[in-house]
Order: C-alpha cells, then structure tokens, then sequence
C-alpha cells in the first residue's frame, strides 16, 4: 500500500505568505488567550490542596459543594474527574490552614453525604514550592531551546538553524494557547509535554534541512526555492507518514491514559500537529526569506564528513 | 549478496539476549509479602533460617524468601498466610523486627542472585505517600553561632574573666566578645583559643571596647548548611526504619540544596509518620536550683542569677541551674520499657563525654536533686502564615541522686505512649535543623491500580494501532519493524529493570512515545529505500542506500529529542523524572533496533538471496 505514490508537486514557496499569515495568526491567537483567558496552573505552580475522591454512586456535586462551605472549607473547587463518580476538590493555597487537616475535613464532609467514599488521592504543595517548580520548569524550557538552537547552529547554516529555532518556537506557543482556550489544567506533566514537543517537533525540520543540504549539492541548476520545494515535496510521504503512526499512539494514550495523561496527551496531539505544519510551511521557508542561498549549503561540503563522525 | 558485516549480527543478537534475560524477571507477577527489618541492625541470614523454621512448625509456609538491604522478606501464595506469619513472628519473637506488610515479585531467587530484578513501579502506580521536606539551612547556620556563643561564654567564665557582652550576629555571620578592658581582652583571647584552638579570630573594636570577632566564611557555612541536610536525611532513615512506624522500603534523599524528598510505597496514612518525621525532641539534664523559691521567681517573672524558669508537666513552676549536664545529643541509645518498679521508664545510654560528665556530676552532687527537661520543637504556620518554631520545654521528671552512675540509668515519670515516642526520637536522634512540609502527594492503593490498568491498555492499543499500520502500509517491512518494536520495548524494560528506575504513570506515555518515535525512525528508512527503488536503483543496492542515507536523518532528528529529555532528567523530580529517564533510555534503544536491529532481520530476509527482483515494501 501507498498513499503517495508519486512525487507531489506542492508550490510551498510561493504560497508561503499564506502559510507565514495563519502561523501569525495562531501565534497572536495563542499569546493573545494566555494574557487575556490566562492559564489554568495546576497546583504544582500555585500551591494548594487537591483531594481527589470516588464515590460508590455519581454525587450531586452542587450538594457537595454546599456541604464544604456549610462545614467552612471555603474557595473549593469542586468538579468531576474523568467519570462523574470521581470528585475532585481543589483548594487554593491557605497559610492558615494545614493541607493534611483540610484533606481529612473534606473527606469527613462527603461521608456524611454518602458513607461509601474513598479516598484517591490528596497533594499538598506549599505556595513556595509551587512558585520553585515553575520557575525551575520555565528554566528548564529555555535551556532546551538553546541547547536545540546550538546544536542545529551546528549541524546546518545559520540561516536554516534561524528557520528551524522559529519553527520549533511556534509549535510550543500553539500548545500553551491551546490550553488557554480549553482551561485544560497546566501543570508539571503538561511542562514534560511541552518539552518533549520541542524535541520531536524538531524532528521533521531537521528531516527536511537534510534533504535540502542534499538536494543543493546534486541539483546544481535548480533555484534555491526549487530546492526547497522539491525536497520538502519530496520528504512529505515521510513527514505525514511518520506523524501519523505517532499520532495514533498518542490518540491511544488520550483515549485510554485515563483524567491523569490527558492534558499530556493533548499537549502532544497539538504538538505534534503544529510541529507537522510548522516544518512543512514555515522552518524552511523562513530560511529562504532569510536568504539561504545554494552557495551557502555547499560550503559547508568540506566540513560535512567529519561532523557525521562527531555523531552520537 | 548484499555485504554485512557479521559482528553486527553477533551485536544485535546478544544485545537482544540481553534484553530478554535482564525483563524476563517482570514476568513473575507479585504476591502478598511481609518484610522485616530490624531497629538500626541488619536481619541477617540466621535470623531467615530461624524464622522459616519458626513459620514451618506453625504450619505456615512461605513461597519466598530473600535477604536485600538488611530486610528479610518473606512471600505469601495468600493474604491469610501473609496475616497468620505476622502473627506468629510476632508472638514467637516480639519487639525483635519491624514487621511491614508489603507486595514483592515471585522472581525465583537463583535469578535475585544475579542481580536479575524486576522493575520498580512509581508511587502513582503502587500507591504510597511522597513527602518533601525543607531543611532550614538558616536556622542550622543560627544554632552553630548559638552554640560558639555558648561555648565562648563558658570559656571565660571558666577561666574567671570579665567580660561586657557576646553578641550574636545572625545575618552578619558572626560572634563578637566584647571586653571591658585590653588586659581582660587578651586573657579572654588566651582562654577562648586554649579551648578550641581551630577556630580563627580576629581582632576588632566595637563602640570603643576591644573585641574578639568570629566570623563564618562561605565555606564553613556551606559546610554547617549540607552537614545539616546530611545529618537530617541520616535521621529521618533512622526513624523511618523503627519498630515504631513500620513502613516498607522506606527511600529518603536529598533534593536540590535544602530538601528531602521521602518515598513511602504503600502507605496509606501519613499522618502518624509526619508526626514522628518533623519532632526535634531532645532531652537536657540539668540540676535543680535547691536554694531559691521556684514560686517566688514564677510570680515575679525572674529567674535568679545561674538558674532559669521552667514548669513542669502539671504546670508547677521549678528552677534548673543554667549549665546543662548532659544534652540530647550524648545520647547513644534509648529504649522503653513498659514496666519497671517506678512504671514506664526510657533506659539511656551515653557516650564517652556524656557518661564522664553524668560521672563527675553524680559524684559531687549525691542527695541532690537533678531534673530531665524534654524539649520539643515543632513548626507551625501563625496567623500570617509565616513559620514559626514553638519550642516546648517541659520538666518531666525529678530525682534525687541517690548513687554514681556514669554510662547508662532510667528516666522515670513518662507516660507508656510518649515514653515509646520519646525513646524513638532519642535513639534516632535530633534533627540537625528544624524541617517543615513543603509537599505532600499520597496516592491510594486503588488509583494506583487504575492507573496501572490505564497505563496498560494505552500501551497495548497505542502500539496494536502502530503494528498494524505498519503491517499493512510496508508489508515485509512493515513486519519486520513491528518484530524491532517489540525487541525496542523489550530493551527498554530491561534497560529500566537494570538501572533501578521506578516507572510512573508519565514513564508508561514515555514507553508508548517512544513506541511512535521507533516506528517513525523505521519509516524514514523504508521510504528512502522505496524512494531509491522509484529512482530505478537495483532492490539490494536500494536496501544499502536506504539505510546508509537514512542514518543521519535519523540520528539528527533524535538527538534534539535526546536533549529536552537530558533537560527534563536533570530539572524534574517525581513524575517528570520518571518520564524523563524512560524517554532518554527509550531514545537510545530505538535508535539501536532501528538502524541495527531492523538492517540485521532485514539481512537475514534478503541478504542470503542471490537475486533479489522485488521488495515487499
């Protein structure tokens, strides 16, 4: 079986002023929302108590949340989990309270409702460690973009790398808007997955510069614009074929990773969408407008085999 | 014939062999197990043999035993059996072992031996508490200058020189003596250095008076700032480990510069383990003031000169002279013991110092009275929510000397419950500076299982969908990268089974991510090697190109994925990490069974053929 069987002949760089217009667009989009909407932080970055509960029967969760307040457990968060029979608390962080105590009131509270409730799960982050792992999980995202921009520096021309550093830019950017439109939670795990979006968005870019550097050697009498268009033509087979499988794998983990891998699946769905668009439409062209030129991936012929040598 | 090398299937087929002995102990499943540890000693084998035959006469066996880390852990085919041992370990042999029920693998135990073990499972998938503490690296930085304080003031008092003050600058670092006069400055110097000769001093005035300066340096204080985290982990382990608390596989380690991270698997309620992990009890023998009026100074408010104020248990005022005989932490051991002629007592050992000390005191002051202080420090949030230390100090007990005793006697006057509680925290030890609980994650026994369950079925339909795409998109091919991407996933277990790493719930998406990263490594090569084909080149040298040219490609691709997941191993803690170490591992043997593995089994198809007319790809 194959779904390309012949080459495509996609005109990638003429049309790119399109493409260039609804990355702006979802770039603005995205940063527009987490100003605006803002993200829904998980109680790893603010601090707080979060009780998760299972009950024998799906409860009432208005009764729920009117008993909590009648027994003076205030600003709690009450929803359901995955099914409608489990119940998550969350509270915001009180330095008054002691996150242990309000985890047994709480469960005391909803066993007056119904006597068959369990407890899942409790957390408890103080609010400075909560403000510690964000700050530690923001380091954390710009050092992988450095070291991905250093290595791409040194595996292709700076123009390609500008291209390839914008691009895996853009992908991230959709993921966080993506969760400021859906209030999905943010938390720790959603981080792993923004991080782990950087890495393999990468992935199809890296594909498509390899190609160009080859192709710009061998077709000497195509444009640097042909170049581009033929070998990104070239790789789409591969390109859509790869994400797809790991595209179903990912959709197997939203489905089936149950409430606790869903917002980190998510986070990969949509990175790996955008990542697809962003390496076909985006990371080379932006080289292009940059001015790559053939010249420019020639040059580098002398240094190439030793590089390959220095591989991992 | 398309040329191989032939170490290369020697590589691939006893990196595989590898793999599949080093998983092979994740086959066993797990049963109902008892581990027994025993209070700061190790179970030794001894202890198993007596123990088996015990549990064998009772009529009870086991289906397993092994010795690791100085616990004995014995399974059980049932948890009536499990229940019953307990018991009978109990009965036959009390106050010997801290017994904790628990879950271990039925790995034969010739395959324990070499070191075969099977993978750890995070706390999200065991259930278990997760507790992090913060070490207050300030405040230990604070008792050392307290305790040069201390030190200086007894110095000169014992060497009989004036002196006007000493004082205890805490952001500054640094202890000032302050003197009346340069002849009593430089007898106090020569008094202060007799006793503790390391220490470097320098000379100052302050306000006019001639001083004496201590100051700390950067290095003395990292030093006090990791001994403090170093002596705090050493006894959270202690109490972890006691009769008292019983808990299984307890793990303590240090986090970042100031945290403890704790991992209890299995554990439901941590309650009664925070309770015992955060006390700084210690104990203070001090003599009582005998010659002034506890009640006079209690309604004034002053305590004489060389004697402090403290209240008993029930709240009656006494009077203690200021210097301690001997302090918590000349402790070396203390047990409880429920009945003794006087009721519930603590037995207490001193080292060396402590014991010639409690000798000489002893000595000079038969038929008086001598008083132990129990003092406790816990922190709590106030009404701003900022932490504040309340310290307890409590009179427990008075007694009249009535003979010498130097290395070991009994502290009366406990209560049975906070006796046994106050002979753990002694024998564990004081914490070397205060602790508070910055982050707490427990998690049931039942969502651990779901999330097993969970974990699971994403894994084997994430990776069904992938088989069977690859099946029917690349046939042969196809085939052969679904049969690598079961050895991948078979090196990746063994790998983690090596390492030790405990997988999460996050660590199975790992798996699965990885699973999708295989398979996409394979595609680039397989699509390369029909682009060669669609190019007019010959099936074999098709095969060769593909795999040569791919190679980069795929190596370049990895390796951007391998750095955000070195990021990620090196910033995260719990969940993260555990995603982490499974995508970095998971990386590197995809990498291996794609470009080796799948190039061997493809050799092995096509290799030996003479001619080779079409590929089914």
């Amino acid at each position: 079986m194959e779904f390309f069987h012949k080459v495509t002949r996609f005109p990638f760089m003429n049309t790119r002023k399109v493409w260039y217009g609804l990355s702006a667009l979802l770039i603005v989009a995205s940063l527009g929302l987490v100003v605006i909407r803002g993200l829904n932080l998980g109680i790893d970055f603010t601090g707080g108590v979060v009780v998760e509960t299972n009950f024998p029967r799906a409860p009432n969760i208005e009764v729920l949340r009117t008993a909590l307040a009648a027994a003076g457990v205030s600003g709690a968060q009450v929803q359901a989990f995955g099914s409608s029979r489990d119940i998550l608390v969350r509270l915001p962080p009180d330095p008054n309270v002691k996150g242990e105590q309000v985890g047994g009131r709480i469960l005391e509270v909803f066993h007056g409702i119904d006597a068959g409730v369990k407890l899942q799960r409790t957390e408890v982050v103080g609010p400075q460690v909560g403000q510690e792992l964000f700050v530690k999980g923001s380091w954390a995202l710009v050092a992988t973009l450095v070291l991905i921009a250093i290595y791409v520096l040194l595996r292709f021309t700076p123009k390609l790398a500008v291209g390839a550093i914008l691009a895996v830019l853009h992908d991230p950017i959709c993921v966080v808007g993506f969760f400021a439109v859906t209030q999905m939670t943010f938390d720790l795990t959603a981080i792993s997955a923004v991080l782990a979006v950087i890495g393999y968005s990468l992935n199809d870019t890296v594909i498509v510069f390899d190609r160009v550097r080859e192709r710009a050697r061998n077709a000497r009498k195509l444009t640097i614009a042909q170049v581009i268009d033929e070998s990104i033509n070239q790789t789409l087979s591969r390109t859509l074929m790869t994400k797809l499988v790991t595209l179903l794998v990912v959709v197997a983990l939203l489905i089936f990773g149950g409430e606790t891998l869903h917002g980190f699946s998510a986070a990969l769905v949509i990175g790996i969408l955008a990542g697809t668009y962003s390496s076909i439409y985006i990371s080379a062209a932006i080289a292009l407008d940059f001015g790559l030129r053939s010249d420019d991936l020639l040059e580098r012929k002398h240094t190439k085999p030793e590089e390959v040598d220095g591989l991992p | 014939m398309i040329s191989y090398a032939r170490w290369k299937f020697v590589l691939v087929g006893s990196a595989l062999l590898f793999g599949i002995l080093l998983a092979l102990p994740n086959l066993f499943g797990e049963e109902n197990a008892l581990q027994l540890a025993r209070d700061r000693a190790a179970v030794l084998p001894g202890d198993r043999t007596s123990i088996e035959s015990l549990l064998a006469s009772k009529g009870v066996t086991e289906s397993g035993a092994f010795l690791d880390q100085g616990r004995l852990t014995l399974r059980f085919a049932s948890k009536q059996d499990q229940l019953k041992a307990r018991d009978i370990i109990n009965d036959a042999r009390p106050h010997d072992f801290t017994i904790a029920l628990s879950q271990a693998s039925r790995v034969p135990e010739w395959m324990r031996n070499l070191g075969l073990n099977p993978l750890k499972l995070g706390l999200d998938l065991r259930g278990g508490v997760y507790l992090v503490y913060q070490v207050d690296v300030a405040g230990a930085v604070r008792q050392l200058l307290d305790h040069y304080e201390q030190d200086f003031r007894a110095s000169l008092r014992a060497a009989r020189v004036p002196y006007q003050d000493v004082l205890v600058d805490y952001p500054g670092n640094r202890v000032q003596v302050l003197f009346h006069d340069a002849e009593s400055f430089a007898k106090g110097r020569t008094a202060i250095l007799g006793d503790s000769r390391t220490l470097i001093l320098t000379d100052t005035t302050v306000s006019g008076a001639p001083a004496l300066e201590l100051k700390l340096g950067a290095a003395q204080i990292k030093e006090r700032q990791d001994y403090a985290v170093q002596q705090n982990i050493v006894i959270l382990r202690n109490r972890l480990n006691s009769p008292e608390l019983a808990v299984s596989e307890p793990q303590v380690a240090r986090q970042g510069v100031d945290q403890i991270a704790i991992q209890l698997p299995g554990l439901q309620n941590s309650a009664e383990v925070k309770k015992i992990l955060g006390k700084t009890a210690t104990l203070e023998f001090r003599m009582v003031d005998e010659t002034n009026n506890p009640l006079e100074a209690a309604t004034s408010g002053h305590a004489p000169l060389g004697s402090k104020l403290y209240n008993t248990r029930d709240k009656q005022p006494v009077l203690l002279k200021r210097e301690v005989v001997v302090t918590g932490d000349q402790l070396t051991d203390a047990s409880f013991q429920p009945n003794t002629q006087d009721g519930p007592a603590v037995s207490v050992s001193l080292d060396s110092r402590g014991a010639a000390k409690m000798l000489k005191n002893t000595q000079e002051n038969i038929g008086h009275l001598m008083a132990v202080v129990f003092i406790d420090r816990s922190r709590e949030k106030n009404a701003e929510g900022v932490d504040v230390d309340r310290v307890t100090e409590e009179v427990i007990n008075r007694a009249t000397i009535r003979g010498v005793f130097s290395n070991s006697f009994q502290i009366t006057g406990v209560n049975p419950i906070e006796g046994r509680e106050l002979a753990l925290l002694l024998r564990a030890g004081g914490l070397a500076a205060p602790l508070s609980a910055v982050e707490e994650r427990a998690i049931g026994p039942s969502l651990g299982q779901d999330n097993i369950d969970k974990g699971r079925n994403a894994m084997v339909f994430g990776m069904l969908a992938a088989f069977l795409f690859m099946a029917i998109y690349y046939k042969v091919f196809g085939l052969v990268a679904d049969i690598v991407l079961i050895a991948n996933v078979i090196l990746l277990t063994a790998l983690l089974s090596l390492v030790g790493a405990a997988l999460t719930l996050p660590g199975i998406a790992a798996v699965v991510l990885t699973v999708g990263m295989a398979v996409d490594a394979n595609i680039l090569i397989y699509e390369r090697i029909r682009e060669e084909l669609r190019n007019g080149i010959s099936p074999r040298a098709a095969i060769t190109a593909g795999f040569e040219r791919a190679f980069s490609a795929i190596a370049d691709s990895n390796v951007t994925a391998l750095i955000a997941g070195i990021v990620l191993w090196l910033f995260g803690t719990g969940a993260v990490r555990g995603f982490a170490v499974v995508l970095v591992l998971g990386i590197a043997t995809s990498m291996f069974t794609s470009l080796m593995g799948s190039r061997a089994l493809v050799q092995l198809i096509y290799g030996g053929k003479r001619k080779v007319d079409h590929l089914s790809i």
